[in-house]
């Protein structure tokens, strides 16, 4: 019995000591975070890196913009990840963390734009919306007669006559997802903007009053599934969803998107910043990494390539909205120089 | 003797009241094991419905000439010459040559019927065969994930079709002439995930369950018994151990999400551990699975009768003999039971680790405790998420594998029951 016992607690000790002392290894394969929306495009990247290059395929976790530079600025090491993707810029509060935990030198990579579309079925009439009648649509609270209520439009044609005479009905992604949030900020808030009534709201109630979604039904959450909604939608023509523009590419053939301000939601279109529901997606290069780990200059310059982000390259085909020409070119730059992002930019 | 009858008579009279309500009970009771059987055979019947077709893969079978000038290739044993060959231009070729209306013009369309990396495996095959340069040699392929999708589910509304009209005629034409062939998808078993429907697979999250499993079994199974025979055998009963016991239930019922907080900030904050590896997914699982092992280990142990120990006690074993040969031998079914349900709990968890980072695109299959890995229910989710349609089939393939180890986890435990359980 007495040797039983030294055998578990030998086996106990060694245990506890694996533990705590296998850390702080090298690595030679690139860590990626971030953005769920960055997501779809950056794991087709790495996998073509992994397959035509000597290096290994990077691992790629999706955590959200903000979750992926929380884990990305939390310091330089090789427990740390390389690379982050956003589908926004970084906020100068994030780079304040990165600075204050030593990760001082991050190199910003502007790749393309996404557009957030309102689609629904192509059995459905084709929709145009202005901004201010979508935000009278789905706002929380909306003016009448100059007062702030309770959304009271049951159908698309009591917010304007001239839309269908039917009931609002939207299925959207939870306040969770970042396509949320650029839908709050973007389409929601800028048709608010629009209002009269929207200029004596104070700063504190604009943001609660703006960027809110009504919650009586007419908006519907659906997780961050957008397969399922567009299931939902080829079922119900009368149902409109909103969700990236890569699944309306995938899905082409049986969804149609509403005109926003009389702009429909084109490639073209969304990457001039002409579609007004876009935004841009970004990666940010640890620059301290370089030389550490293997193959992170040749991943970033995979990923501005001419092959992959030209106007006929493989992210076109998952349905990236690559950058101009001009917007390709100074990607190029920036991988020569691998220039600092600044504070000065970000304000 | 009057009022007897008459007692009889009332009994007579609420019998067919009685037997009534007996009968609706066991009807509410039948029904409600109707309706869950109901649930269960809508959710196989959807899952198989759509996975089976990911069990196949549909290849596209060539003969590819090898040709130096337009491969822009003399030596494949030089690598600077291989990197700058064309393994595009032959499939496209070959293919040309079957189709009698296309053209070498009809780049584009053609190149979309071949997979994306099939050029990747022409470049691997001949690099391995350099004596193939000159000769033309017949060569199975992947098709295309979106060829994939249109042989099996043309006219399903379900799925996105995104061949043009002259792509769908060809590959009616291809199938029916046996170059496009649809077959067991070997892939979907021997690699890792891809962003490409048809070559994307479940070994890597299937490796990287297995090594999980393996470390949360290792490490609770001794823990957990450990401390169930500690509480039930040789603590003393008193208010410490009631504290002990009371938070060993509750922590039962915690959320599993905190179980990845914890883990995100132990671990990994404090501890410096690697992310996404399925040493620290095996740590975290082990903390979920300790209180039901824990639970399930000491009611084993109630159970053994306490005649066998007083029997042993009688005969001048010590406390530890009566515990290690006695009641630890009749209580191991149980405990394995509920070791076994706690281990399949963990293999379906995916909560706690996308907080550690497992829940990640992950190509290379790991090889050890601390490469990145996934697990089979955060493949599951993954691909489930993903706008591509070719995974649609593909996430509810995945499912099965899971519900598969699920099924065969319990029927060993069951086996186990069945076999070592002894009745008093």
């Amino acid at each position: 019995m007495i040797k039983l016992n030294k055998t578990l607690a030998t086996l106990a000790l060694a245990g506890s000591v694996a533990a705590i002392s296998s850390p702080a290894m090298a690595r030679d394969t690139i860590n990626i975070v971030g953005s769920s929306t960055v997501y779809p495009f950056a794991t087709v990247v790495a996998e073509r890196f992994g397959t035509t290059s000597d290096f290994p395929t990077p691992k790629l976790e999706s955590t959200g913009s903000g979750g992926g530079l929380k884990i990305f600025c939390q310091g330089i090491g090789t427990n740390h990840p390389d690379i982050t993707n956003a589908s926004r810029r970084i906020k100068s509060s994030e780079l304040e963390l990165c600075q204050s935990n030593g990760v001082e030198d991050i190199t910003e990579f502007r790749i393309g734009s996404d557009g957030i579309v309102i689609a629904s079925s192509k059995d459905a009439e084709p929709m145009d919306l202005t901004l201010e009648q979508l935000f009278l649509a789905l706002g929380e609270k909306v003016p009448v007669d100059g007062e702030w209520v309770a959304n009271p439009h049951k159908n698309w044609s009591d917010v304007d006559s001239s839309l269908p005479n039917k009931p609002i009905r939207v299925m959207g992604p939870p306040p969770t997802s970042g396509t949320r949030d650029s839908f709050n900020e973007l389409a929601l808030a800028g048709g608010c903007d629009r209002l009269p009534e929207a200029a004596d709201l104070s700063e504190d109630q604009h943001s609660a009053t703006c960027e809110s979604i009504r919650e009586d039904g007419a908006f519907i959450e659906a997780g961050e599934n957008d397969n399922l909604i567009v299931q939902k939608l080829m079922g119900d023509a009368s149902m409109y969803g909103v969700f990236g523009y890569s699944f309306l590419e995938e899905n082409s053939d049986r969804l149609q998107a509403a005109k926003l301000d009389g702009v429909a939601p084109e490639p073209q279109l969304i990457a001039e910043d002409k579609y007004p529901v876009a935004r841009s997606m970004f990666f940010y290069v640890k620059k301290a990494h370089i030389g550490v780990v293997p193959g992170i200059k040749e991943y970033a310059a995979e990923f501005v390539s001419p092959a992959a982000m030209g106007p006929n390259g493989y992210l076109k085909d998952v349905g990236l909205i690559v950058p101009t020409r001009d917007g390709l070119m100074a990607l190029q730059k920036k991988l020569d120089k691998m220039p600092n992002l600044t504070m000065s930019e970000l304000k | 003797m009057n009022n007897q009858s008459e007692q009889a008579e009332i009994v007579r009279r609420s019998l067919k009241r009685r037997y009534r309500k007996e009968r609706r009970f066991r009807s509410y009771g039948i029904l409600a094991i109707a309706l869950a059987l109901g649930a269960l055979i809508i959710l196989f019947a959807d899952i198989i419905g759509k996975g089976h077709t990911g069990f196949l893969k549909t290849t596209i079978t060539l003969d590819v000439e090898m040709d130096s000038e337009r491969m822009y290739l003399e030596d494949p044993t030089n690598p600077d010459e291989v990197r700058m060959a064309d393994f595009v231009e032959p499939l496209i070729v070959s293919l040309a040559k079957i189709l009698p209306d296309a053209t070498e013009d009809d780049r584009d369309a053609l190149r979309g019927l071949v997979n994306a990396y099939s050029a990747n495996q022409l470049r691997n095959e001949l690099t391995a065969n350099p004596d193939w340069m000159g000769t033309t040699q017949t060569i199975t392929f992947l098709a295309n994930s979106n060829v994939d999708v249109y042989v099996k589910h043309k006219g399903d509304d379900a799925y996105s079709i995104k061949l043009s009209e002259q792509q769908q005629a060809w590959v009616d034409e291809l199938q029916e002439r046996g170059v496009i062939e649809t077959r067991f998808n070997d892939v979907f078993f021997t690699s890792g995930d891809s962003r490409d429907p048809a070559r994307a697979g479940v070994l890597g999250a299937i490796v990287g369950s297995l090594l999980t499993m393996f470390v949360t079994l290792v490490l609770s199974f001794p823990i957990g018994v450990a401390g169930a025979i500690y509480l039930e055998e040789f603590a003393p009963k008193n208010r410490f151990t009631d504290f002990i016991e009371v938070n060993i239930n509750n922590l039962a019922a915690v959320p599993s999400i905190i179980f990845g907080l914890l883990g995100l900030a132990v671990f990994i904050n404090l501890f410096g551990m690697p992310r996404s590896v399925p040493f620290v997914g095996g740590l975290v699982l082990t903390l979920m699975t300790l209180p039901t092992i824990i639970i399930s280990s000491r009611a084993a142990i109630q159970s053994v009768p306490p005649s066998i120990r007083e029997a042993a006690e009688g005969i001048g074993a010590s406390k530890m003999q009566v515990v290690l040969h006695h009641v630890l031998p009749l209580a191991m079914p149980g405990m394995l039971t509920g070791s076994i349900i706690g281990m399949a709990q963990a293999l379906g968890e995916t909560a706690p680790l996308l907080l550690i980072g497992m829940v990640a695109f992950i190509v290379e299959v790991p090889e050890g405790f601390f490469d990145a890995a996934t697990v089979l229910p955060v493949q599951v989710f993954l691909w489930a998420g993903s706008p591509e349609s070719g995974f649609i089939e593909r996430a509810s393939a995945a499912i099965m594998v899971l519900l598969t180890f699920l099924m065969s986890m319990n029927a060993l435990a069951i086996w186990l029951r069945k076999r070592l359980e002894r009745r008093w």
